[in-house]
Order: C-alpha cells, then structure tokens, then sequence
C-alpha cells in the first residue's frame, strides 16, 4: 500500500544522521521532525535565521518576534542560536547544512527538480527553495509519486520551470524510495505491499531496478 | 556630540527627503520585525511609485500591505509575495511588477550593497528562470549567475534596543534581513521598541554598529502574529 503523510516522513528521519543540521521544506518534509530515530540528536535549521528550532509553543511561549520559515509560530531548544539572514543563507550556501528535505511537483532522471511554479496559476515566489537545492550537500525530494489523475512525477525532463538543475540526489514517494544518478532512477526500496511493477509502470523516466528490491523497513 | 545623536521625534522627521519613484528596502520576513510605524507614515504621506525592496508584501491590511491600498508600490522585489489579496489583484491587473528573487540572493544582495559590492556570483537560480538574460561563469568546473547588488535611496529598519549614537540589537527572529537592510540605505531609519542609554549596549554583542543609521526613532509596535500555531495543533 502507498505510504501515508507520516509514513514518508518516517521513513525521511531514517536519512538523519547523529549531528545532522537539516532544513526542513514546508508540509511532509516539516513531519520527519516527530519521527526522528531514538539515540540520533539533529538539529533543525529555520531559513529565517534560528539553528536548533523547537517544537511550537505553548500559548504562554508565544512570542511574535520567534517564528519559523513557514512563518509560524515556534521556540527554539537549549543550544540554539539566531541570526540574519545572510548567515543563515551563508550556512544554506556555503554547504554547511548536512541535508535539506523538500517537496516538489517533478523530479528528473538529470536531478533536476521544480518546486515553485505551475505557468498560468499565480505565482507566489520561491522563497528560499533555489538556494537550499544549490547549496545543501544532501538534497532529499519527498513527493506522491503520481499526481491525483495518475501522471508520474518521475520525468525523463522536468516541464515546469526549475527551482534547481543537477542536485536531487534522493526521493522517497509513497511508493519507494530512489536514488538518481548517471541520467536514471535507481530503485532502492519499495513501500511495504508495493510491487515493483506498480512503480515503474509510475514512473516515467528511466527506472533501473537492480536485483530484488527491499520493503522499507518502519 | 550633537553630531551623533540620531533620535528624531517624529515620523514626519524620521522619512524627511522621502520623494516619490525612490527605492526604499525594508527589514522584516513576513509580519515579523517590520518597521510599522515608519510604513504607516509612507502611507500618510502617499508617496507614489515607490519600489519596495522586501522579503514579502505584508498582508491586506497590515504591514507593506497598507501601501499597495492607495497603489503606492510601482515595483516590489521579494522572494514570496502569496501572502495577499490585493497583491494578487493588482499584479493581473498589471498596476504592480514583482521582481521574485531568491531568499537568500536577496539577503546577499542587500548585503552586498551595503558593501560597496556592485555584484556577485551565486550557483542560487542557475539554469532556472532567475538565471535567464544573466552571465554565467564557471568557477571549479560549477556555473555561476552574476546577481547585481541592491542599494536604496532609503532603508527601513526594525529593532529592538538601540541607543543614540545608532547602535542596534534585534530581538529573536525579528533579526531577519533588518542588519542587511541598515547596511543598504543612503539614509538608513530605524524605528526601536527603546532607547536606550550609550554603554547599555555590550559593544561586543551589537547587531548593527551606528556607523549605518541615520535616524533613530522610538516606535510602538502591535506585532500581530501571521501564523498562530501551538503544540498541541502539533502532529
């Protein structure tokens, strides 16, 4: 069976490594925050400027000067530290956050991926996305992996306009998980129930299936 | 001493030399550490054809918002702008351009500006259309985009103690991009929660040094929260 929001984003904190700084996008991506791995400390960064977010306030923690990237309300833990926005992004872009995780409309067999604009509906901005997928040495894309009308998202070539070129490295869909490289998808795990012949015929762009695919393990 | 003391006291006085067609860059991310007073009296004075260089447009009604009411924004430069209505309207409407620039290639840009830096190049936006009409370089075998640097006529700041000499602190996240927009600014002002006195601030712990303000002055801000959400609304 396809995974569930909270699956996917259990299966993203399974990415985090002890002593990660990671961005996380809006939406699935701001999930794997609950469902970090026991006995791995990570530490969240907010674009804004706050390194070591916290989990929202209670009402009396509300603070109109703390808030987050997706402009929400938020604490930041014992350790934190908060800055400009030019630090923050000097994090973002010099490579010193370790994994960014973010949704997105297409991904490509070249990494490619667009994330911020659908031509003919209002345009809102890309707000920090086109420096995270520059910058960010692990770039992870969290995303269903058809649309509601059953089109792959996993494209041959990205058709909407690009947030970023070459730099998606990893996605996990609620069908599996993929590595791309050298110009192909690389299947790596399926979600649990999820045959191999659902995903490639789901996924547009080329497919290599190496030998017997794993389950995600939860 | 005189010389050094940037306390003005009145709105009036704090956006003196403001004039129609100028660019002013404001400090702010959303509604958060936005200069409210010094935008309300943008709006009473109307000046017109104004470009606004923000991270966002504030929201009907309140903060850069109010300034799109009486169409006093020609241009905004922002990374997103989903925020409003009247935005939305007056963009298909074609009454109002929008410049969208990446968050972070913004916040260089004012920082590069302040910085007597004309330019610089970023891997942000290549081969996007951010990156199209742009220069490219190749620096270790990776293209660049060349991104031009953001001055303003004016500057306006948010922040949370400063003193008369101009030397500022901001609080929590309502830093932002305020320390990059002070930097910008042929004349930089900044509305503060308090004055306070010379030696209260750290010198070491200063945000932004005085040596970027021009006019101080001592606001009262509402502070409305855009996004109230508490942790037990937490998953």
């Amino acid at each position: 069976m396809a995974l569930s929001r909270d699956q996917i984003a259990m299966r993203v904190a399974q990415e985090f490594s002890d002593g990660n700084y990671v961005n996380l996008g809006i939406g699935i991506p701001t999930l794997a925050a609950n469902f970090v791995p026991e006995g791995i400390e990570v530490m969240l960064q907010s674009e804004n400027g706050l390194l070591g977010m916290g989990p929202y306030p209670t009402e009396d923690q509300i603070d109109a000067d703390m808030i987050n990237a997706g402009k929400e309300t938020v604490t930041a833990i014992t350790g934190a530290s908060i800055f400009n926005s030019s630090e923050s992004f000097a994090m973002i872009r010099g490579g010193h956050v370790d994994v960014t995780v973010l949704g997105a409309f297409e991904v490509d067999v070249n990494g490619n991926i667009a994330s911020w604009m659908i031509p003919g509906k209002l345009i809102k901005g890309m707000g920090g996305a086109m420096d995270l997928v520059a910058g960010a040495k692990n770039i992870i894309v969290t995303m269903t992996h058809a649309d509601k009308h059953g089109n792959s998202k996993l494209l041959p070539e990205c058709k909407l306009p690009l947030t970023g070129v070459n730099c998606i490295t990893k996605i996990i869909t609620d069908l599996a998980v993929l590595e791309v490289d050298n110009g192909a998808f690389h299947l790596k795990e399926r979600a649990p129930g999820v045959d191999v012949e659902e995903i490639k015929q789901k996924t547009a762009g080329k497919l290599i299936v190496d030998g017997d695919i794993p389950e995600m393990q939860f | 001493m005189s010389g050094f003391d940037k306390v003005v006291s009145s709105y009036a006085d704090a956006l003196e030399g403001l004039k129609d067609d100028m660019t002013v860059i404001a400090g702010g991310f959303g509604l958060c550490g936005i200069p409210e007073g010094l935008i309300a009296e943008i709006k009473r004075m109307g000046t017109k054809g104004l470009t606004i260089v923000s991270n966002n447009c504030g929201v009907d009604g309140f903060g850069l918002g109010i300034l799109l009411e009486d169409r006093q924004i020609k241009k905004m430069v922002s990374s997103y702008v989903g925020e409003n209505a009247l935005f939305e309207q007056q963009l298909l409407n074609g009454e109002l351009e929008v410049e969208l620039t990446p968050q972070g290639t913004l916040a260089e840009k004012m920082r590069a500006g302040g910085a007597g830096i004309p330019a610089f190049y970023t891997a942000t936006g290549y081969g996007t259309p951010v990156g199209e009409g742009k220069e490219v370089k190749e620096f270790n075998g990776r293209p660049y985009i060349l991104e031009p640097s953001i001055t303003g006529e004016f500057a306006i700041v948010k922040a949370w103690k400063a003193d008369k000499y101009g030397n500022c602190m901001y609080r929590h996240t309502a830093m932002n991009f305020n320390p990059m927009a002070a930097t910008a600014g042929k004349v930089t002002v900044v509305e503060v929660e308090e004055i306070v006195e010379p030696g209260e601030l750290e010198p070491s712990q200063i945000h932004t040094p005085g040596i970027y303000v021009d006019r101080i002055i001592k606001g009262s801000f509402e502070k409305r929260i855009e996004r109230k959400v508490l942790a037990k609304e937490a998953k």
